[in-house]
């Protein structure tokens, strides 16, 4: 599970490893067709297809030409794979670039400039500034005397800040000309995904002094994809290279999504196919059974006495192949097209365009837009997604003494009494260097901080404005400028922050009187336990809790005085830890927690976190379009509840009630957790929102242990508050809800909540100021968390009515000349004649029918603004009002009405001297289009241009073809449609069909929009007529009030100490339940109904 | 307030940029009461009238049907009308009056008609090469005219079974004595004639197979001007048609006798199909069919039944 890499050695390592050609591609000239066949191959639908135009080609049982079927299969299977051989050409020309740009590689002793491709592992690589960096490389040599360079990773994570990559101990001060001879051996483990961990160790071999083993971490590293920065020159040695690289192992093709609608779409074509089936079989039957009794005697078709073998089966396969458009083959790709313009009109929308960065929305899957109104629960983070991400300063606490309680500003007032107190100057000290921060000086003076942590620039820039300026940091001297002098500290070691420990620390030396400190800053109860024995640490924790009651993050600073021999012996350990192969993160920790006890804590820092813009309007709107939100965060519970109530996330008494579930044994998680869930039955028939809390180590337990009833507690909340999670509870509590059926929405900014992103059926990204790294995993990245609101609502429903609609009608379509076909059968002596010519099938599905339906991708049902003030609407789309079993049973028996229209029509009016064979078959083609048009009309809610030019155009496009087919003489359609469009009677037929066919459908709809109608109708009348709405009512079953009350909590003006907040968190539900007397009988049976209404919804209502 | 940001943004209102936004002006219809029962009520009354001038129309078609296959048919034979058929011995010849109940204008058609005779069955249509009809011998493929392709290993022209079983009866006929000039020209689609039938095709080894089917072709005919048998295939799609058989030029009277002369050669007893003369004059519509006009005045009947309704539905619901 190792690697051994020996630095300069050109030969060994060329067999046991790749060189450094990057390949994205999928496919090779060679096995694009196969493999690309192979795929498409796989699906179902396509398998069918195939079958059925394989069949075709036995020409004793095809009713029409196989080019019916091949045709329409041939272009879509060329244009999806067209689509991919594209897709993997740029992929190659991509490849190819990066894989012939030139690179200065040291070979024998000399640099060479050589192509990027040709780096095997072991050579040295030598960059320049700016230059971007061919593959994973541990750095050996850089211009900069302490051995520092700078690195931009936003191609790898997405963060923009420039990190610092330093060369190991062992390398430091080899001269230029050495390092082109260096010798030696890294020992690093196989290639792996992790972007943040290179657990390795170097060995230089002599002339190059000690044999010490040197640990390397990711610091020493600089990994393909990044560019230098701000150096003159860095080299390094080629650890992985070409796809072997962390860069190459994180790249992989995430598995596709498939959405309800699409499992429905499914499931549907799988209910049709058995109707085939079924169908195919009845006339196999009957046409067998009318051969043998009535075909027989009739001389003129002459059935020879005696068949072949499979004779019985021919009938069959005919009608097998007859029926076969029963499942349109265009559906698929209609749905891909219109499922891309989907995509395209988020990426276009300007309304969600971030106009403070100019990032637009952008969908990253393409394919899902219609899970989008079919969110039902949402799960956000709370930092950068609810939250700006930008930090302030707001107040402090230190040794007892509040600073800027009143006007929230504790600068004005720390400024004044800076310089006087050394516990105020000791305080500031932390605030500005206990970091990771680099100061960079720009070039008109200023100085601009770097920093990976939003908190540790906040406070680095208030030490700042406090004249505690960090102003530089050379190697590891970190200089200070206070009041004029400048400090400098020697920098010994950082402790670096991980979300285990929950704290950090650096251990630095006074350079004026030598003394080793450690300044440690971190979550109140990382730090508070640790104090040492005589501090009262009581007035701390009132403090930060007051502090997190406003809504505001915490952190508790700390310092301590560390004793020469001390250090040392602990810098041993440490040293030794940092060179582990195994657990290396865990005995770092571990050796951390020996240095991090006995502090003396200096005081509290309260840094504020706006709410973004619009948050919550948005969460009102969206929860009151019936959708659930849970709230993950890994703050702390006060805050996330101040938060959650300061953005509508929960309401304040009375309206709302907070159930708390904590514990921290089995025990305790139990009974608290049942002690809930009793509690949410009561009250789930009350117009009462109540939520309940839960923390990270509960959690854990309550997943474990009492899955069920969580699950169900999971069911009947309709808010949640889960704090103290890891991204992996995140994760399972989506996976959680997943698994009752429900569709789930995560919506995060950072890495943290790559994995709950991942795992929800929609993942959304904020493009934020965590870098990228959620937005690259999500299916959509969105610049602010309200437009939230636009992508589910407007988006999301729109996509959803729209492919309700398509493919609906879509099968529609296919049915009605299906069923024409066979009704033709049974007086055609069930023989399997196709009544309409092969060109005419092919042109129906894939033409005549297709165009006029595409454009419903511009149908809007009601205006954006009506949808936004009447969220409610979304119901209809959450519950898949609109395609179900049901509808489509609509939708089917329409197909036939129409059928029947068509045909009995046709065969009656073109009676006896009129019924030339493809006369007969052009009046009923043409009887369906006609319908076709009137039916798309029918249903379009709203007519833009192109929609009257694609209805209307197509139905002059079908004359204007079978004129232009008709001219043909080799034709068998020669100078039919002329001779049609010459009888007025062919004209009266249109009519008829169209009036008989249309009317009453007319009439229903009529009837159902105006005496019985649905939420959506109402509506839309009111929209379109300008008239008020009545009543629109609750649609969903569960009674709810939509109200906007006034909040009589405001985080901005605390209320005394005294704990105000505490009925909102009553755990008792006897307490708060007293006037309904205990015990009540309904408990089971509300649950129920709460529960049978869930799963209820899928019943029609329009 | 306007943010300057947002303006920056803000490409020209063009019709593609309205599109990216779906905000494509747009007309939104309503159902409105007042919209629904304005169209019932104008389908009401367009159709109504329609259905009335295509019936009159329908009505002033006057046609004779007589129905022929049973008594031509001696009495003695009735048991076992195959073997009557099938015995080329026995003379079919046979005489039917009709009598013209109303003026018939010329031309006048005559039409035969079938019933229970399916053309449109699979094995039937298929059969039949329409490239050798045009083509003749020069077009080999005749794999398409199954079971009738061949003869002694030479392919038959016109092949398959459609032109096989191609009709055989004649008619003359005599008013008063007089034999009435029919013409037997023309019956056919000039397209057919000019552009599906050959010019220089002519039968070859047609109905002289052990089976023998239906009607024989004169070999020294090109098939553009065997009338008949393009008639014949150009299949109905239906299995009661009616097929041109000539035109009478002359007009008839009232009460009229016409004797009809025919040769009841056709076996249609094996399947209980059944043969009909027709005489029938056209109007614009075509032949008489009052379905078209039936159907027109019941679907406007029911519009305007439905657009009353809706009115009075409306009015007692208003509030």
């Amino acid at each position: 599970m190792k690697r051994y890499v020996y630095i300069n050695e050109n030969e060994s390592s060329h067999e046991l490893y790749c060189d450094n050609r990057i390949s994205n591609r999928k496919y090779t000239v060679l096995n694009f067709l196969p493999k690309n066949l192979w795929e498409q191959f796989s699906r179902f639908m396509n398998q069918y297809f195939l079958l059925i135009a394989c069949l075709q080609l036995w020409s004793l049982i095809t009713p029409v030409n196989p080019a019916s079927t091949w045709g329409p299969l041939i272009f879509i299977f060329a244009v999806s794979a067209s689509k991919e051989a594209w897709d993997d050409y740029n992929r190659y020309l991509s490849d190819k670039k990066a894989n012939e740009k030139l690179v200065w590689v040291v070979r024998q002793g000399i640099r060479k400039h050589i192509q990027a491709q040709d780096i095997h592992v072991g050579n040295i690589v030598w960059l320049r500034e700016n230059d971007e960096v061919p593959c994973d490389l541990v750095l050996i040599g850089t211009s900069d005397p302490q051995g520092l360079c700078y690195v931009e990773t936003s191609a790898l994570d997405g963060e923009t800040d420039l990190k610092t990559r330093g060369i190991p101990a062992t390398c430091m001060g080899i001269d230029f000309e050495l390092l082109h001879k260096i010798k030696g051996v890294i020992e690093c483990p196989n290639p792996d995904k992790d972007i943040r961990r290179f657990d390795a160790n170097l060995r230089l071999f002599p002339p190059f002094i000690d044999n010490d083993v040197c640990p390397l971490t990711i610091k020493n590293t600089i990994l393909q994809s990044c560019y230098l920065r701000n150096t003159e020159w860095a080299c390094g040695v080629a650890v992985h290279t070409g796809n072997e690289t962390k860069l190459g192992m994180s790249r992989g093709i995430p598995e596709p999504k498939l959405t309800a609608m699409d499992a429905m779409i499914d499931k549907l074509t799988g209910a049709i196919f058995v109707f085939q089936i079924v169908v195919v079989m009845v006339l196999g039957i009957a046409g067998n059974v009318w051969k043998d009794t009535e075909a027989r005697k009739q001389w003129y078709v002459l059935y020879p006495l005696e068949g072949p073998w499979y004779e019985l089966l021919v009938i069959p396969l005919r009608f097998e192949l007859l029926c076969s458009i029963m499942i349109p083959i265009s559906i698929k790709v209609s749905l891909d097209l219109v499922k891309s313009l989907y995509a395209k009109f988020i990426d276009w929308d300007s309304e969600m365009i971030d106009y403070e960065t100019g990032i637009p929305s952008h969908a990253t899957n393409t394919a899902i837009s219609e899970d989008l109104g079919q969110v039902e629960y949402i799960m956000t983070d709370k930092t950068g997604t609810l939250t700006e991400n930008r930090m302030i300063f707001r107040r402090c606490c230190i040794n007892g003494v509040f600073y800027g309680n009143e006007s929230g500003d504790a600068l004005k007032l720390l400024n004044a009494v800076a310089g006087s107190s050394p516990d105020v100057i000791q305080f500031v000290t932390v605030m500005a260097i206990c970091n990771t921060v680099i100061p960079i000086k720009s070039k008109t003076g200023a100085i601009l901080y770097k920093a990976q942590s939003q908190d540790e620039d906040a406070l680095v820039n208030a030490a700042a404005q406090l004249h505690m300026v960090y102003a530089n940091k050379n190697a590891n001297i970190l200089e200070i400028r206070f009041n004029g002098s400048i400090i400098k500290y020697e920098l010994l070691e950082i402790l670096e922050f991980t979300s285990d420990r929950k704290r950090m620390s650096v251990v630095v030396k006074d350079c004026q009187n030598g003394k080793i400190l450690l300044l440690s800053k971190g979550a109140d109860e990382a730090i508070l336990p640790y104090a040492y024995d005589g501090q009262q640490t009581r007035t701390f924790i009132e403090v930060v809790e007051q502090y997190a009651q406003l809504g505001l993050r915490t952190l508790c600073l700390a310092w301590r005085e560390l004793k020469e021999d001390e250090y040392q012996e602990w810098s041993l350990m440490f040293k030794e830890a940092s060179s582990t192969l195994v657990d290396r993160e865990w005995r770092i920790a571990e050796v951390c927690q020996r240095l991090e006890h006995e502090f003396e804590v200096l005081g509290v820092t309260a840094i504020e976190d706006c709410l973004q813009d619009g948050v919550p309007e948005t969460i009102e709107t969206l929860r009151k379009a019936g959708i659930n939100f849970w709230m993950l965060t890994g703050d702390k519970q006060n805050t996330a509840i101040q938060i959650a109530l300061s953005c509508n996330f929960i309401s304040p008494e009375p309206k709302g009630q907070l159930l708390l579930i904590d514990g921290k044994t089995e025990d305790e998680v139990c009974r608290s957790l049942e002690r809930v869930l009793l509690t949410m039955r009561i009250t789930s028939s009350e117009p009462k929102d109540v939520a309940f809390v839960v923390d990270g180590w509960a959690l854990e337990i309550a997943l474990k242990h009492y899955r069920k009833a969580f699950t169900e507690l999971a069911i009947l909340s309709r808010t949640a508050i889960c704090c103290r999670v890891t991204p992996s509870q995140k994760a399972q509590l989506v996976e959680l809800l997943k698994s009752c059926d429900y569709r789930t929405l995560a919506i995060g900014d950072g890495g943290n909540d790559v994995r709950m992103i991942q795992q929800a059926d929609i993942g959304v990204g904020i493009s934020g100021r965590e870098g990228l790294q959620a937005a690259r995993a999500a299916d959509y990245s969105i610049g602010k968390f309200r437009f939230l609101k636009r992508l589910i609502l407007v988006h999301g429903r729109y996509s959803y009515n729209r492919t309700a609609f398509l493919s609906q009608y879509s099968f529609y379509k296919s049915l009605v000349i299906c069923f024409i076909q066979i009704f033709f059968s049974f007086i055609s002596g069930v023989s399997g004649t196709s009544l309409f010519n092969s060109v005419s099938l092919m042109a129906y599905n894939v033409f005549y029918t297709s165009v006029p339906v595409l454009v419903s991708v511009l149908d809007k049902d009601l205006s954006e603004g009506t949808v936004m003030q009447h969220p409610q609407i979304l119901f209809y789309c959450q519950a898949g009002r609109l395609l179900n079993p049901s509808t489509f049973a609509g939708w089917f028996g329409r197909s036939l009405f129409h059928a029947i229209i068509v045909f009995v029509i046709t065969i009656h009016a073109y009676a006896y001297e009129k019924s030339e064979m493809e006369e007969l078959s052009m009046v009923a083609l043409s009887g369906c289009i006609w319908l076709q048009a009137f039916v798309v009309a029918l249903e379009t809610n709203s007519f833009t241009v192109l929609q009257h030019l694609a209805i209307w155009g197509n139905l002059v496009a079908f004359y204007v073809i079978n004129w232009i087919i008709s001219a043909i003489p080799a034709s068998g359609m020669y100078t039919i449609m002329f001779r049609l469009c010459r009888q007025p009677s062919y004209w009266i037929t249109m009519f008829l069909i169209v009036a008989a066919g249309m009317g009453p459908v007319l009439a229903l709809k009529y009837l159902r929009y105006t005496y019985r109608p649905s939420k959506i109708n109402t509506l839309q009348q009111a929209e379109r007529m300008g008239g008020p709405i009545l009543t629109l009512g609750n649609i969903e079953p569960q009674p709810r009030s939509i109200e906007k009350e006034v909040s009589p909590l405001s985080i901005t003006q605390p209320k005394s100490r005294s704990p105000v907040y505490e009925p909102l968190l009553s755990d008792s539900p006897n307490s708060s339940r007293r006037s309904l007397g205990p015990g009540t009988p309904f408990d089971f049976f509300q649950l129920q109904s709460r529960l049978s209404s869930n799963y209820s919804r899928n019943c029609k209502d329009n | 307030m306007t943010d300057p940001n947002r303006e920056r943004y803000r490409i020209r209102e063009t019709a593609f940029y309205l599109f990216t936004q779906q905000s494509l002006p747009a007309c939104k219809p309503v159902l409105t009461p007042g919209w629904v029962i304005t169209i019932f009520l104008f389908m009401g009354l367009i159709f109504i009238p329609v259905g009335l001038v295509t019936l009159r129309a329908s009505h002033s078609v006057v046609e004779i049907v007589d129905r022929y296959d049973i008594e031509c048919v001696p009495e003695s034979s009735r048991i076992d009308k195959i073997s009557y058929i099938q015995d080329d011995s026995i003379p079919k010849n046979c005489s039917r009056f009709m009598k013209v109940r109303k003026y018939m204008k010329a031309p006048i058609n005559i039409y035969y008609q079938l019933d229970n005779y399916y053309q449109n069955h699979r094995r039937y249509v298929k059969s039949r090469s329409d490239k050798q009809l045009l083509h003749g011998r020069k077009y080999h493929d005749t794999s398409s005219c199954q079971p009738v392709e061949l003869n002694n290993g030479q392919p038959i022209v016109p092949c398959g079974l459609i032109a096989w079983s191609l009709f055989n009866d004649s008619f003359t006929f005599i008013r008063e004595r007089a034999e009435l000039k029919v013409n037997r020209k023309n019956i056919a689609w000039k397209s057919d004639r000019d552009h599906k039938f050959g010019k220089n095709v002519h039968p070859f080894s047609f109905q002289n197979g052990t089976l023998i089917g239906g009607g024989k072709l004169y070999p020294k005919i090109p098939l553009s001007d065997q009338e008949d048998l393009i008639v014949w295939m150009r299949t109905s799609a239906l299995p009661s048609f009616r097929k041109l058989y000539g035109r009478i030029e002359e007009d008839l009277d009232v009460d009229d006798v016409i004797v009809v002369n025919l040769m009841n050669n056709y076996n249609t007893y094996s399947f209980g199909g059944k043969k009909k003369l027709v005489l029938s004059t056209s109007s614009w519509l075509g032949g008489k069919n009052n379905f078209l006009g039936h159907a027109c005045i019941i679907v406007g009947c029911s519009s305007l039944v439905l657009a009353i309704v809706f009115t009075l539905l409306h009015l007692k619901y208003r509030r």
